[in-house]
């Protein structure tokens, strides 16, 4: 039904909760391959404009769709057989393994009669080797670390075969090094496997050393949109987040770097 | 594939467990009839063999027309127990989770007490509304105690806990009511103690042929969400994630969960523990994978319940103890053992 294209369109996307509009005429297309960052103040709505993305929420107003077809029209299974979430962090309340946990990203292929083929060992096997977690298979998910568990995450979401990979704030547990690892690794899979990525980005350098496009959301609404170089400037972040940075240049890759001024700095 | 093979090693096991424990169930009682007799019985009955008769015609009686009816019942009972635990902690997440704590045996339970009420005398035959009845109350129970102990999208062990406690006593406390003023159930006194204390009271096959065919359907229909369930272990966001129907198949599971409840209900009134205890010693055992937890769980549920129920009608024979006390007996501990596990283990 869903065709290779899997750009994600959200035209005029307004939701809410309980009380009040968390996004607000959302305009968003995000075309085959690309490798997107959203940035934005806690509670400016992030985590829940990727629930839209993948469908498991639905917009009050207005449509999202992908590969040019409504989400309404599709069921959760096709959705899922395309477009794969890796969520902040998950806890197992029983001892699972780590090959039981990425085989269950097999879940939107496999049947409830026949159960799982050997086409999904094979594409599980290939999510372990591609998160390179290959000499955890054995261990229990509970045992691991931070870092580990985070990668096992993303190999169970790869197993997925996704086209669209959502992540929320994928490094906000982690320490620098894992940090710079786990992005290196969805880079990789945005340049070599061709996955369109989105991901809630805490972390603004980070964001700004590793995404070709950054989307700034304030309240609700997008307030830029654009290369790193576009969206981080200081007026924008005073603004967004209502902090005083300087922003001066990476000093090996030249894109944005941002510096914290203390208060009685930037009052001079 | 070496996992497949030990799935298959580990069910044939249970399977040789159960029929032993049948068998040796069937053997037991005030009159004792060696084992070898009841194969040999049991086989000319099918028309599988002749056997020369070496045991007298009373004894046949006494396997077919008492003994083997309640080690079936027995065993139904508690393959259908340990399943729904299954089914309530996979879904819920909760290690906690089974019939008797989530106040669905008690709804299970007070379906039954007023189905009872009624003054038809199919009541007790296993055909009338007392499955119907049990059913109804198990469901409307569990939907109960699921949405008060719902956090946000969350349902944590402490809340899931107190709202089966609550519930489970009010329900308990409107079932005491109808016990002290109908006159319809102070007559059946006797049979509804035997009822609340957890007793396997199946004395005729016709209860066995309503029952059997729902417990082991639930069963095998159980099997089919045995995948999805083990995506359910990852929190329901997550199951949405991986293209789960969430909210359908929850419905779908608690209502599952819920016939095979009442299932048991109707063959045994309250046995406790067995739903707790089953699907966590096995789990310990043999993992968390739905796949081979839910066929192992059932055949450890029947073979345990097999055994208890033999001991309780023979360890004071010839007074019976209503079953449910025997697995109180050996449940209790082990849950207590459980909750101080649980602090380590199933952190959330």
């Amino acid at each position: 039904m869903l065709s290779d294209s899997n750009s994600l369109f959200m035209r005029n996307v307004s939701f809410s909760y309980f009380n009040g509009l968390v996004l607000r005429d959302i305009d968003l297309n995000i075309a085959d391959g690309e490798m997107v960052g959203l940035i934005g103040p806690n509670g400016c709505g992030k985590t829940t404009l990727l629930k839209l993305a993948c469908g498991v929420l639905s917009p009050i107003r207005g449509e999202v769709s992908l590969g040019g077809i409504s989400l309404k029209k599709l069921s959760r299974k096709q959705v899922a057989q395309h477009v794969a979430v890796v969520p902040q962090y998950f806890n197992i309340p029983f001892a699972f393994t780590v090959a039981e946990v990425v085989l269950l990203g097999r879940t939107p292929f496999v049947s409830a009669i026949s159960g799982e083929t050997k086409r999904d060992h094979e594409m599980s096997a290939l999510a372990l080797g591609l998160a390179g977690i290959n000499h955890l298979e054995n261990r229990y998910f509970n045992d691991l670390s931070g870092g580990e568990r985070q990668k096992v995450i993303l190999a169970m979401a790869l197993a997925q075969e996704p086209k669209l990979l959502l992540l929320d704030e994928p490094t906000t547990h982690l320490d620098i090094s894992h940090q710079v690892e786990m992005l290196e690794l969805v880079k990789s899979l945005n340049r070599e496997q061709g996955v369109t990525i989105i991901a809630a980005m805490h972390d603004l350098n980070l964001a700004s050393l590793f995404f070709d496009r950054l989307v700034l959301l304030k309240e609700g609404t997008i307030v830029a949109d654009g290369s790193p170089r576009e969206v981080l400037t200081e007026s924008s972040i005073l603004n967004v987040f209502s902090a005083s940075v300087k922003v001066s240049q990476h000093p090996v890759t030249s894109t944005p770097h941002i510096v914290v001024l203390p208060r009685e700095a930037s009052q001079n | 594939m070496r996992k497949r093979n030990r799935a298959a090693i580990v069910l044939v096991s249970l399977a040789l467990a159960l029929i032993g424990a049948i068998l040796l169930a069937c053997a037991l009682g005030a009159v004792s009839i060696p084992p070898l007799d009841i194969i040999k019985m049991t086989l000319n009955k099918i028309h599988f063999s002749n056997f020369q008769a070496t045991w007298q015609p009373a004894d046949e009686t006494i396997i077919f027309q008492i003994r083997l009816i309640r080690v079936i019942g027995a065993a139904l009972v508690g393959a259908a127990l340990a399943t729904a635990g299954v089914l309530f902690q996979g879904l819920l997440r909760n290690p906690m989770a089974d019939p008797y704590i989530t106040g669905t045996s008690a709804g299970a339970a007070l379906g039954a007490t007023i189905a009872m009420m009624l003054p038809l005398g199919l009541a007790f035959s296993g055909l009338g509304l007392i499955p119907i009845a049990a059913f109804c109350g198990a469901l409307i129970t569990i939907l109960l105690v699921y949405n008060l102990a719902r956090v946000g999208s969350k349902t944590p062990i402490v809340s899931m806990l107190l709202a089966g406690f609550v519930v489970s006593s009010m329900l308990s406390a409107i079932m005491s009511l109808l016990i002290m003023t109908n006159g319809e159930l102070q007559l059946k006194l006797h049979s509804v103690f035997a009822f609340l204390a957890g007793s396997i009271s199946v004395q005729y096959w016709s209860q066995i042929a309503v029952i059997a065919p729902l417990i082991i359907g639930g069963i095998i229909i159980a099997l089919f969400f045995a995948f999805h369930l083990n995506a359910f272990s990852l929190g329901e966001e997550q199951a949405a994630y991986l293209g789960i129907n969430v909210e359908r198949e929850k419905i779908f599971i608690l209502a599952l969960g819920s016939l095979l409840t009442a299932c048991a209900v109707s063959l045994s009134g309250l046995v406790g523990f067995v739903g707790l205890v089953m699907p966590h010693a096995v789990r310990l055992v043999l993992g968390p994978d739905h796949r081979l937890l839910i066929p192992a769980a059932a055949l450890a549920g029947a073979t345990f319940l097999v055994v208890a129920d033999t001991l309780a009608r023979t360890v004071l024979a010839p007074t019976e103890l209503p079953v449910g006390i025997l697995t109180a007996l050996i449940g209790a501990p082990f849950f207590i053992y459980l909750l101080r596990r649980t602090r380590r283990e199933y952190a959330f």
